[in-house]
């Protein structure tokens, strides 16, 4: 079975660094970048399918970073995690973002992984 | 000067929201890096018990990591407070450097989302003044927020307090961009409400690069 590569994208390096490393004992693929620029230059000889994509990054929104990415890579599924105080607090200023789901801080784990696979399976 | 107080519902609800925001966001990263890293040690934990071995740094690296996160959370928390009691008094004697410095800590996430970097570049010699200390940081925080969008290519807000006769001065430095967005967008209605209510004045030099916010060591109802 194909591993699942996913690209972890939050400027809270130690958050990305130790969730990369929890995927990766879940036989999960996790690479992770700490800015906008780290994210799209990993996209350049990378190929991921879902991003997870924080809604503050340093150097653009994640919103703005998505449709670059989308730009860069169309089959790429997205999951966007944000500190805001609800889920519904963040839908109801970036609906139009589009994103795939929304996850809010602290992320479970597995609710993460199950995400993963209900988004590239759709 | 005459203190109008409806500029504490008009501007001053908003502030203190968007501020209150910013606080839960950074408690709910910190909460998020804890849990990581909790949950990463338990992983280990299984992974040891079923036989595998033990990475004895990477389990201190982690507490140490823990340890950080919680001194993080520690001083928000004081920020937190510190912010929450500046309503306690409607005017009362503060040290500007004291406040600014407050008020920079509060700015930080704001600056970093836009790549820039907040320097304070003054000794901590207390520059006593008697205001209304909710409005002057509101007023600081709208200054910090309009520098950090006028940065040149350092992408640093060069922050300089001083103090002469029966004013004291806080001068905005780095600001090569300045002279382009100003005066068109700063300060504006918010910013002139402010400065009324605060008795204050600010004098922007565009070919320097900064604006000084002049405030009185006391201001009278």
């Amino acid at each position: 079975m194909k591993k699942m590569r996913v690209l972890l994208v939050d400027d809270e390096e130690e958050l990305v660094t130790a969730m990369a490393e929890r995927l990766s004992l879940r036989g999960i693929h996790a690479d992770w970048a700490t800015s906008a620029e780290d994210a799209l230059s990993k996209l350049e000889n990378n190929r991921y399918d879902v991003a997870l994509l924080d809604v503050k990054i340093p150097g653009m929104s994640g919103i703005k970073l998505k449709k670059e990415m989308e730009e860069k890579y169309a089959g790429m599924k997205f999951i966007f995690i944000t500190g805001h105080g609800s889920e519904a607090d963040f839908r109801a200023g970036s609906i139009e973002a589009g994103p795939d789901y929304y996850l809010v801080k602290p992320v479970d784990i597995e609710e993460l992984i199950k995400k993963m696979n209900e988004v590239t399976e759709k | 000067m005459g203190f109008d107080l409806d500029i504490i519902s008009k501007r001053g609800l908003q502030f203190f929201g968007k501020i209150s925001a910013s606080i839960s966001h950074e408690i709910k990263n910190v909460l998020a890096v804890l849990n990581e890293n909790a949950g990463l040690l338990e992983d280990l934990v299984l992974i040891a018990e079923k036989g595998g071995t033990i990475n004895h740094e990477r389990f201190k690296s982690l507490a140490g990591s823990m340890k950080k996160q919680v001194q993080r959370a520690d001083l928000i928390v004081n920020n937190m407070n510190r912010f929450a009691h500046s309503v306690d008094e409607f005017l009362y004697s503060i040290d500007l450097c004291e406040t600014l410095g407050l008020v920079t800590s509060l700015s930080v996430r704001f600056a970093d989302m836009r790549g820039v970097e907040l320097c304070p570049l003054y000794s901590n010699d207390r520059i006593n003044i008697t205001t209304n200390p909710f409005l002057l940081e509101n007023l600081l925080w709208c200054c910090l927020d309009f520098a950090t969008t006028v940065t040149g290519e350092g992408k640093t807000v060069r922050i300089i307090v001083g103090e002469k006769e029966d004013r004291a001065w806080i001068e905005f430095a780095g600001l090569q961009k300045l002279t382009s967005m100003a005066p068109d967008i700063f300060p504006s209605e918010r910013e002139r409400d402010l400065i009324r209510a605060l008795d204050a004045e600010i004098e922007t030099n565009t070919g320097a690069g900064q604006f000084i916010v002049k405030l009185p060591k006391k201001i009278n109802l």
